[in-house]
């Protein structure tokens, strides 16, 4: 019961998360918000994996972690110099 | 001893969706920079924590490792492009 109110309140942090992205007023909050999106659906994969007890989700959000940090080194790369890889 | 782990992910969800509530409310960049760590840190290691407790596997270390280490690293890369941005037009 209490993991499903989790996942209820993650799945509001995203939605949460997605308004921001969509009405951030820079660059730089669009980035944050997508990180954060990155993180809290991450967290919500991880709840998937608790209740159905297979290792696969873990894994999953192995990847996850794994690409959100890359996603948001990349743009943040991108808004600092203009280009990814000079 | 699975009423804690639960205890622990509802925490952790609660901590998370805290963040997500401070970066949709607050009014600068800056500011908004703060709120989502409280979820990439505290949020992530409780809910970790409470995986533990049910299965207790090597994936939960690995996951907070990255998470641990990565997360920081992008923020400052981030708060640093947005200062360039602010200064130069």
């Amino acid at each position: 019961m209490m993991l499903i109110a989790g996942q209820i309140l993650l799945g509001c942090a995203l939605l949460l998360c997605v308004w921001r992205a969509w009405r951030g007023p820079s660059a730089e909050d669009r980035v944050l918000a997508l990180d954060t999106l990155y993180v809290n659906a991450m967290l919500l994969v991880l709840t998937f994996g608790i209740r159905s007890g297979t290792s696969l989700y873990f894994e999953a959000a192995l990847v996850m972690g794994l690409l959100g940090f890359v996603t948001t080194a990349a743009l943040a790369k991108f808004l600092l110099r203009g280009e990814v890889i000079e | 001893m699975s009423g804690l782990g639960e205890a622990l992910v509802l925490l952790g969800a609660v901590l998370a969706f805290g963040g997500s509530v401070g970066l949709v409310r607050l009014k600068t960049f800056f500011e908004r920079v703060h709120p989502p760590t409280m979820g990439t840190t505290l949020g992530t290691a409780l809910v970790l924590a409470g995986s533990m407790v049910r299965f207790g596997t090597l994936h939960e270390i690995l996951i907070a490792f990255f998470i641990t280490v990565t997360t920081p690293i992008g923020y400052a890369l981030l708060v640093a492009a947005a200062r360039r941005r602010r200064r130069a037009p």
